[in-house]
């Protein structure tokens, strides 16, 4: 591990200076993700502004029915928080399957966002990999990509996102809020994390030393019918094959209204804009949410290690809106 | 005198278990030393070939280095073992080979500045792929050398070919196992240290004795100017039973730094390269049968891998001559020599892969013949060994079949496959048979002293890897010696007591109890003879090797078990959960119905993370395993496991040992793994021979990609 100077600072903006003048710092949340990188010689910060007391570390009512989620809380705690649990139960559940209670304990709001791919080349430096040295390659590609992306992938990059957590929160439209060199800012959950393009080497949209202050998540009384199902090769801590977060607004077996997002499949939270389209107004049997899937996954783009990822996310999405639709599953 | 109460058969606490919890025990890498210096290896990234120039100069730069180890640099050492010629030479044979060391005042210093060390290479091809070898290039393959010599590596009995062309029913089928990696808690850790003229070394393994042995051997100095001290080892399931390269870096680290103790642990990752891993296997099995389900022949033969330094094959075939009743049986073993680390023992080798083929091939008959898995079994038990011809000296594989059926529920039983489901979810029950061999390993002594204040001080230098040993070889003592538990102190783990065999092969409590057994009977004998039963004033001290066993040419020896296992499929997901697995075992005398049953337990749960979760991944082009930690070597979690419960058969084996007691270390794990593909098979109608059995080979319906459209 190299050397690195370690710093706090009594404001948010006294943080993001600290950051503006260090190209190579960090912040540092739970540092359950990044001093793992920098143990593996994968990150090598100079510096690291430990943000944990900095940004709020609480779940509030906003008003108008919504919720604000500091950056700082524990992923735990969001689980635990009623407002969470009432209001968004997929945001709690997405955050239950991940990780172990230890690592829910430590890691932040924030940092899970910020995780990074847990696509093995990438944590391996004596691999080739376009994420952590643009232009050496991707070893994953012709390599071990079982967890890999199905869709939205490049050539230059076929990782997916590893967070549960920003699944959920893609879906109910969330909203995050950040303070950065430039001032602040509000960044749609949708908009945070991008494809991998020919510069995989960004995993978002924020700015060098743009600092999450918190996530709002607007009002969504439907999503007290929310689920998050994860499928993974076992039964605990482990990254998610597939998972689907799902909210759903039913009237008289007619969907009014419904929220989709995909893990495990691709650079970023996946929105089934195209599942919820043909499912809105339509009934809410098994074969209208099969061919919703099937649309979705239409351009899907798997690789051999990764094919059974099409139909499993496929049956995944059928078996939760199924679920919450009440029926046989 | 009173009779004191037998120890052997109580279910005793640990006597290190309070101090283990309260972190209390002193593991290696944890004992306290003045000064340590940390050492961090450097490894190959090719995997054959030749170092051309090395440069140092960055590293040794970095302030706290003290020093860097390289080929160019090294003591040269006097061994031929491949595994322990580090740093001996320019030559890459695999992938993260040691090919360097970097010694710095801090952990954090050394690990960087083994990133600073650069190698070039001269990069020649290499092969590490054992499907590659499987199809046409039998040439390429060898037979190993024996394993253990009572066990030859290839057997065979009348006409198998004839017997399965004519026999009514036929199972042809092969199987694959992955490559395994042990993954212990505690990873290989060292405190070495220069002491002038010999080390000291405190390390995490399974064999003082065998370590003292290599190091020696290595550094031209006589055995007693290495001290080997292992007291707790947190977990090692055969990786720590040979020495290796860690251990040998660390002890030419400790020559460069005389009088500082140098600290080495590996990185998880470290663990996959350098501490040996249970081979992959291929393997084959073809049963011929009447339709009454009785064999008429059965053939087995494995193909596994070993690296080009050094040969280790695991005899994956070896249990199958003595399962079931044939009059024409085959076994053929065949070891590739490939460009990768070197395999090793790993809980229950070759039985752990092998029983998973022909226990699964077990149940494809029984499906053939239209019999219960069960019947079929029972059908073809032997009178005696079908391949010594020998009797057995116990064996009491249909008692646990029996037994477990009644335990588990399995009748009745529709044997149609997805006829029982819950929800979304397929249900099926499945079993298979599990055997070990009663093994006892030479060159084991132990020493006994008494007091004249009554006190036993017994020394063995065996060790604990966490099993309850130290617990139960004081049981065995304490009931050898005729007298009170109390009275009886014993130490093991330090190679200055007598020397003993390494901890492996479920024979611990036979090498050493044996030998502990002796020693007691002959200080009874001369207190009694010499000393008219009163202990002498300046006490009496016996030591004892390991008797032979006279029954040994007489019977085959062997323990059995009945596994049996409940699966759930997930109809749209494939997702597979074992609510329930149940075993039952026949392992002679329990001397610690405790410790017993978390080691049967701890078997049972790795065989369901065998059947459900490991593998290590190999990237061919590489030649290194890619998901090289524990986030992505998945081991079963505790969600994953179910209700376990372990029974075993009251067995009195008066010829196995003066303990009779027969081992209860691996054969918990074989077998189960059978059980789960078979009760995978009975809920789904899917057979799956290749392990692990992941969702993906589950998935229903469609194959994958045929609704892509590229
Ligand atoms: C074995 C294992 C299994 C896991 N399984 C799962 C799983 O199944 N699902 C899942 O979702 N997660 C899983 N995780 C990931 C875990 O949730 C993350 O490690 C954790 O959420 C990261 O949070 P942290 O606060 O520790 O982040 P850190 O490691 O501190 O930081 C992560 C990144 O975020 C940046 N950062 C932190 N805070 C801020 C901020 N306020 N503003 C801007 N940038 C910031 C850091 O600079 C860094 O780049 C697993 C982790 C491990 C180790
Ligand atoms: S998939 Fe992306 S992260 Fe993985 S090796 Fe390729 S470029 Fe790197």
């Amino acid at each position: 591990m190299r050397t690195f100077r370690y710093e706090r600072s009594s404001s948010v903006s006294g943080a993001v200076a600290l950051l503006a003048e260090a190209p190579h710092g960090a912040f540092l949340g739970g540092g359950t993700n990044l001093v793992d990188l920098m143990k593996l010689g994968v990150a090598q910060p100079d510096l690291l502004v430990d943000v944990r007391r900095l940004v709020s570390d609480r779940v509030e009512e906003l008003p108008g029915g919504g919720v604000r989620i500091g950056a700082g809380t524990p992923n735990s705690e969001c689980a635990a928080h009623p407002l969470v649990r009432q209001r968004y139960p997929m945001v709690s559940q997405a955050l239950l399957s991940g990780a172990s209670g230890q690592l829910r304990n430590l890691a932040t709001t924030a940092g899970n966002l910020l995780q990074r791919t847990r696509c093995p080349y990438f944590q391996d430096i004596t691999t080739a990999c376009n994420k952590r040295e643009p232009g050496t390659g991707c070893s994953a590609i012709e390599g071990h990509h079982r967890d890999l992306a199905i869709l939205g992938t490049s050539p230059e990059c076929v990782a997916t996102h590893p967070s549960d957590l920003a699944v959920a929160l893609a879906a109910l439209d969330a909203t995050v809020r950040t303070h950065g060199p430039g001032g602040e800012r509000v960044i749609s959950m949708t908009e945070l994390h991008r494809l991998p393009g020919p510069e995989p080497q960004r995993d978002t949209v924020l700015q060098h030393g743009e600092l999450i202050t918190a996530i709002d998540l607007p009002p969504a009384p439907f999503a007290t019918r929310s689920h998050f199902r994860k499928v993974r090769d076992r039964a605990s801590y482990a990254f998610a094959l597939v998972a689907v977060a799902a909210a759903i607004d039913l009237a008289d077996g007619v969907v009014r209204d419904v929220r989709i997002a995909l893990g495990g499949v691709a650079h970023k939270p996946w929105r089934a804009y195209r599942a919820e389209e043909l499912l809105r107004g339509g009934p809410a049997d098994e074969e209208r949410f099969r061919q919703a899937a099937e649309a979705e996954l239409a351009d899907a783009r798997p690789m051999p290690g990764n094919a059974f990822k099409v139909p499993l996310a496929r049956n995944t999405l059928v078996a939760t809106l199924l679920d919450l639709a009440g029926g046989p599953r | 005198m009173t009779t004191p109460v037998p120890a052997i058969g109580q279910p005793l606490d640990r006597f290190d278990g309070a101090e283990k919890v309260r972190g209390l025990a002193p593991y290696a890498f944890e004992h306290p030393v003045e000064h340590p210096v940390y050492l961090f290896a450097v490894q190959s990234t090719i995997a054959v070939g030749r170092i051309t120039a090395i440069d140092c100069s960055q590293a040794s730069a970095r302030p706290g280095v003290l020093a860097v180890l390289t080929h160019q640099n090294a003591p040269r050492l006097s061994t031929d073992n491949g595994e322990l010629r580090t740093l001996q030479s320019d030559e890459v044979t695999f992938r993260g080979q040691i090919v360097g060391g970097v010694i710095a005042e801090t952990s954090e210093i050394a690990r960087d500045a083994a990133g600073l060390v650069r190698m070039d290479y001269e990069e020649r091809p290499h092969n590490v792929d054992l499907r590659g070898e499987v199809p046409g290039h039998r040439e390429r393959l060898k037979v190993p050398d024996e394993v253990l010599p009572i066990f030859p590596m290839d057997t065979s009995e009348g006409d198998v070919d004839a017997a399965l062309a004519s026999a009514a029913v036929r199972v042809d089928s092969r199987y694959s196992t992955p490559w395994y990696t042990h993954n212990a808690l505690e990873p290989h850790t060292t405190i070495a240290c220069w002491t002038g003229d010999g080390f000291t070394l405190r390390l995490s393994t399974q064999g003082v004795t065998g370590i003292q042995a290599a190091v020696a051997g290595a550094f031209r100095l006589d055995p007693s100017r290495v001290r080997v001290i292992s007291p707790h080892v947190g977990g090692a399931f055969g990786s720590k039973v040979y020495p290796r390269a860690d251990v040998v870096l660390a002890a030419m680290a400790a020559r460069l730094v005389p009088g500082r103790p140098v600290k080495f642990a590996l990185t998880r990752q470290q663990t996959f390269s350098q501490t040996g891993y249970r081979p992959p296997t291929f393997q084959r099995v073809r049963l011929g049968a009447g339709s009454d389900g009785r064999l008429v022949a059965i053939e087995h033969n494995a193909i596994e891998q070993t690296s080009k330094i050094r040969q280790f094959a695991e005899h994956s075939t070896r249990a199958t001559p003595s399962m079931y009743a044939a009059p024409n049986r085959r076994t053929q073993q065949w070891v590739a020599e490939l460009d990768v680390p070197t395999p090793t023992i790993m809980r229950a080798p070759g039985e752990a892969s092998g029983m998973f083929a022909l226990e699964s091939a077990m149940d494809e008959l029984a499906i053939a013949c239209d019999l219960d898995p069960i019947e079929l079994r029972i059908r073809n038990e032997p009178q005696v060994h079908p391949h010594f011809q020998l009797p057995f000296s116990s064996r009491n594989l249909v008692a646990c079949l029996q037994e477990g059926a009644r335990r588990f529920g399995w009748e009745p039983r529709d044997p149609t496959p997805r006829a029982r489901r819950d929800g979304g979810w397929l249900i099926g029950t499945g079993v298979a048979a599990a055997t070990y061999p009663v093994l006892r390993l030479p060159g084991s002594k132990a020493t006994i002293r008494v007091g004249p204040d009554g006190r036993y001080l017994v020394l063995i230098a065996a060790v604990d890897i966490g099993t309850g040993t130290r617990t139960a070889l004081t049981q065995v003592a304490a009931d050898a010696l005729q007298v009170d538990i109390e009275q009886v102190d014993l130490r093991l783990g330090d190679s200055t007591y007598p020397p003993a065999a390494e901890e492996g092969a479920s024979a611990g409590i036979t090498s050493w109890g044996a030998a502990i057994h002796e020693a007691a009977d002959q200080l009874r004998q001369r207190l009694t003879t010499e000393h008219g039963g009163t202990v002498p004033a300046d006490g009496l001290e016996v030591t004892a090797d390991t008797p032979d066993n006279p029954y040994l040419k007489q019977y085959a020896m062997h323990s059995f078990g009945a596994q049996f296992a409940e699966v759930r499929v997930n109809e749209r997901t494939g997702e597979i959960r074992v609510p329930r697995q149940l075993g039952v075992f026949a392992c002679g005398r329990i001397v610690n119905p405790k410790t017993a049953r978390s080691q049967l337990l701890g078997g049972m749960t790795w065989g369901l993370s065998m059947a459900l979760h490991e593998q290590s991944v190999l990237d061919l082009r590489f030649g290194h395993v890619v998901n090289h930690d524990l986030a992505q070597y998945h081991i079963s979690s505790n969600a994953d496991v179910g209700a376990i419960e372990v029974h075993w058969i009251e067995e009195d084996d008066p010829y196995v040992n003066p303990m009779r007691t027969k081992g209860v270390g691996e054969i918990g794990i074989v077998g189960a793994a059978a059980a789960i593909a078979n009760a995978v098979y009975h809920a789904t109608g899917v057979r799956i021979r290749d392990l692990p059995i992941t969702l993906d080979k589950l998935l229903p319906g469609d194959r994958p990609g045929s609704e892509v459209g590229g």
